[in-house]
Parts: structure tokens; sequence; C-alpha cells
């Protein structure tokens, strides 16, 4: 865990409700899969928010407007200095995925595939992506997953775009993958724990206290004891999960 | 030069800061930012008898200048905390710790406060009777004046390190329950633990935290608690650790002006993970500032 003040650089929406915000600071550390803990003006508790992107010492963010903190964050201007907590959780391991990895995101749990996507493909994997949104005005980073050089499926829960259902419905389709990294709601997560035919690791949410593992605030049961989202997680694997 | 050593039954702090119990865990988190050996001392996280996992999640829901938890006591239970927790803990931390200890029943205290006494590292058992997120335990035996006497009479009786009984706030008055535990041989009162408070979400319309309830501090609730010290202070002749909502230096002065003799900084831990190094270096500053070269001077000055 680190402290430091960051800078915003730009804030913009790039989705309904879902803004993009990218800030400037010290970023060194921070793995893909890992969050940081946003500590914000008139609100007591910190925002945790997952790191979609680091280059260099700018570190991108893209979060959805769903209450107060995320309200106040997406009128936040360039120039504005936040206190940040930084290098929190476990992140994804890139060692398990085999030559074939699956990255699906769901919603907000889009973001931190990105990286992972991007360090995947660095390491000359053959990536593929499942995003899954509600509506097409949803959709966000689609454009962004394809420049990586991923092959990119796209589900909508309405049919606007892509795969009318879930991102389930296109996993059904695909049987060519190695392992499986995910991020989204938990109903998500859980579809995807029982129709994946490989291993996998996946990232939950939790109201925090800390981010950093003093509170006990976001203990979860597993197969191998308790853990906290915020410090041995947020991401578990599939073995970890009890379900 | 000022002088914040304080004295608390016979245990020297070098200042009188102690990180609350659950807000600290075993300092390790904390001790990757800073030397941790700065602090007075600081309370471990909430031990009991046997291992419990705690309360379903949610357990935190925010408020005005402060929050609510529902852990539930989660700990590994006292065996695996004096066989794996405490050789960590103390690689880290040199000085005394206050051990805080919660049960279920009388028995269950006892066997849990023997077992911590023979810790050399303890330089306190504090006697958690005021958790307000167990049933049939915690803060129920700690609204009863009678029964707090009862528990605090059976870990005396069994250890011989200093007790320190932490009340509950969410009593009708606290000074018969604070005189019943000194009369029953309290070394010093720890006051207070969290307010009872919730959240509802308007979106579900439901309440926030699976437990519905649960135990609310932060600076909101500092007025509160500096009451209840003022309150006690008068009623009581042993030491009293000063704890609510405490987040700067100037927190701590009042909250010894009000009658304690060290103060303990909880939720502000969990969001400012610097704050009791920011309030120890703060402290002679505003010390100077308000004309106190010692602070045993100042202790319940406000009466």
């Amino acid at each position: 865990m680190k402290q430091v003040i960051f800078k915003v650089i730009s804030n913009e929406k790039i989705a309904k409700d879902v803004f993009k915000m990218v800030m400037e600071g010290d970023c060194t550390f921070i793995a893909c899969g890992q969050f940081v803990n946003i500590q914000i003006e008139g609100l007591y508790l910190r925002r945790p928010i997952s790191v979609c992107e680091v280059v260099g010492d700018k570190l991108t963010i893209i979060y959805k407007v769903v209450g107060k903190g995320t309200e106040v964050m997406s009128k936040m201007t360039e120039g504005t200095e936040l206190d940040v907590l930084t290098v929190l959780g476990n992140g994804y391991n890139l060692s398990e995925s085999g030559d074939k990895p699956l990255l699906v995101g769901g919603g907000v749990g889009v973001p931190p595939m990105y990286q992972l996507a991007k360090d995947l493909v660095a390491e000359g994997k053959k990536v593929t992506v499942i995003l899954g949104f509600n509506k097409a005005e949803e959709i966000f980073y689609e454009a962004e997953f394809k420049a990586l050089g991923t092959e990119v499926f796209v589900a909508t829960v309405d049919g606007s775009v892509g795969t009318k259902g879930f991102v389930t419905d296109v996993m059904k389709t695909l049987s060519d993958y190695t392992y499986v990294y995910t991020c989204g709601p938990e109903p998500m997560l859980k579809a995807v724990y029982n129709e994946s035919k490989t291993s996998g690791q996946f990232s939950f949410e939790e109201r925090m206290g800390c981010g950093f593992g003093a509170c006990m605030g976001c203990s979860c049961k597993t197969k191998y004891g308790n853990k906290r989202i915020c410090k041995e997680g947020p991401v578990l694997t599939k073995e970890d999960i009890i379900w | 030069m000022v002088n914040t050593k304080v004295t608390l039954s016979g245990l020297t702090l070098d200042n009188p800061i102690i990180p609350a119990s659950g807000t600290f865990g075993y300092g390790y988190e904390f001790a990757q930012l800073y030397d941790i050996n700065i602090l007075g001392s600081f309370s471990f996280k909430g031990t009991t008898l046997e291992p419990r996992f705690g309360n379903p999640t949610p357990r935190i829901a925010e408020t005005p200048m402060g929050m609510i938890n529902a852990v539930g006591l989660q700990n590994p239970g006292v065996d695996k905390v004096i066989s794996e927790e405490l050789p960590k803990m103390r690689e880290v931390f040199h000085k005394k710790v206050v051990a805080n200890i919660s049960g279920f029943c009388v028995e269950e205290y006892v066997a849990c406060c023997e077992k911590i006494d023979k810790e050399d590292c303890v330089g306190i058992i504090e006697v958690n009777i005021s958790c307000p997120n167990v049933h049939g335990g915690g803060m129920a035996l700690g609204t009863d004046p009678e029964m707090a006497a009862e528990i605090t009479r059976a870990v005396k009786a069994v250890t011989t390190k200093p007790v320190y009984i932490k009340l509950t706030p969410n009593v009708t008055s606290i000074v018969p329950i604070a005189k019943a535990v000194e009369e029953a041989g309290a070394d010093g009162i720890s006051l207070c633990n969290t307010f009872l408070g919730m959240r509802i979400d308007l979106r579900t319309k439901k309440p926030v935290i699976a437990n519905k309830m649960g135990g609310f501090s932060g600076p909101a609730i500092f007025p509160q608690a500096l009451r209840l010290v003022y309150q006690v202070y008068e009623a009581v002749n042993i030491p009293i650790i000063g704890i609510g909502g405490v987040a700067t230096a100037e927190d701590v002065i009042e909250m010894m002006l009000a009658g304690a003799t060290a103060v303990q900084v909880g939720a502000q831990n969990l969001v400012d993970p610097y704050a009791c190094k920011k309030i120890i270096e703060d402290l002679p500053a505003v010390m100077e500032k308000y004309g106190i070269t010692d602070l045993n001077d100042i202790i319940g000055g406000a009466h």
C-alpha cells in the first residue's frame, strides 16, 4: 500500500453514467486487477475503484455514477488533487493464463480487463474478450480492446448490440480457451463460474471500510479459509470459491 | 520541550495515542507505512475464546462524518492469536499492547483472559462488554451494572495484569455501570464502544448492513463520547481511556480535559492509515499553542 497525491488530467463521460478519469502521480507497483482507494472531500470513507490502465505515471480509472461519491467524482475538473491509496489487493496472476485466455467483463467489471488484456497480449497470448452490458448506450471500450489486437465479443441484455443475452451466452459458443479471467456483478461471476470449462480467476466487489486489510469489513469464506476481499482478494481463484 | 508521557495503571506510554481495537488489526498493515513503535500502545483485534467468522456482508455503511460497522468480532480465536498473530505482531511492535477480549458468557471471558494474561507483550487487558454486533453477549452484558461487575470480578480473579473494562454508550445512564466495574476491581475504563446505528439503502429500501444495525463511529460521535468521559470522570477514581471520533491532536487534548488519561483512535485509522502518526507528530505543537507543557496537568482539567 502507498499513499499518493494524484492530479486529475481528464475526466469525461464515455457511456451512460460511466466516466473515465485519467490522473497523474506515482503509479509504481500498481498491477492489473488491483484497485485504488480514493478520498473524496466531504465524504468519510474512501471509494475503492479498480485499475483500468497504467502508463508511466498516468493512471486510468473508469467508474459508474451510482451514489454520492461517484457523483462528486464525476464533477471533478482537471487539476483536482486526490489523496489515493494505491497498490491495494492481490490483482490477477498472469502465469496461469495458458496460450488462449478468455477475459469476461460485465458493466463496470470491464475496466480491470483492459490492463489485463494489454499485459497478456504483451506476453504473446491470444486473448479473447467478452464484454457484457445491458444496452447499447452503456457500451464502452469495445474499440480499445479491439485496438489491442484481441478478439472481442459484445453481449447486451436487450440485444441492441452483439449477442442478445448475457456474457455466458457468448461463452457457450466458445470452447477453445485455456483459462478464464472475469470481473463483474456477482450473479454474472456465478454464471461464468458455472459455464467455464477451465479454471479461472474471479474479481469480487464488497463494501469496504479501509481497503487495506485492517477492519475485516469485507471478509468472505473460501475453501481455503476466510479471506479479505481488499487484501487476499479482490481476485479469488475458481478453486477458492464456495458456490 | 513538552511532556507527552502518561501512565495507565503503572504502564508508562510515550504518548497517550492508542489505535482502537478492530481498526488496526495486529499492526502489520500499518507497519508497512511507518514505524508503529511511535505509538503509545495499540489495542489489537477483539479476541474471543473460539474462532469467529463474524457477520455476513455488507458489514460497512457510511454516515456523515462517520461509519457503521457490523463485523461481529471476526478473529481466529485466542489460541491462534497467541500462537500465530502475537509472534508476528512482536516483530513490528516492541512495546506493551492492549489485549481486547470479548465473550458471550462469564466463563468465556475468564478462560480467554486467563490465557492472554500469560503473554509478556500484553500490558493491559481490555475487556469488551460492549460489542453491539453480536447476539447473546457483548453489549447485552455491558448494559447491566450487576452483570458488568460480575464479569469484572471474575476476570480480575484470574489475571495479574491491569484490567480495563470497555463500556457501551448504549445505556440511559453510564455512571452506575462505571461505578459498578470500579467497585468490582477494574483498574480502568475504556470509554466508549460504538453507538448502535443503521442506514437504509434508498434503492433497495432495506438496511445497508446485512445485520441491519451496527456500531456507529467516527468524528460524528466525538461530542457524545466526550460527554461520557466527562460524566464518568466525575464518578470514578480509576483512569479512563477516551475513545470515540478522535481524529486530531486537538481532539486528544479535549478528551484529556474531559478526564481521559489516554486516548484511542478508531475509525480515523481506516480512512487515513497515517492518522495516529500525524496526531503524535502534531501533539507537541498543539500543546504549545494552548500553553500545555505536561499532558498530565490537563487530565480532567475541564471539571
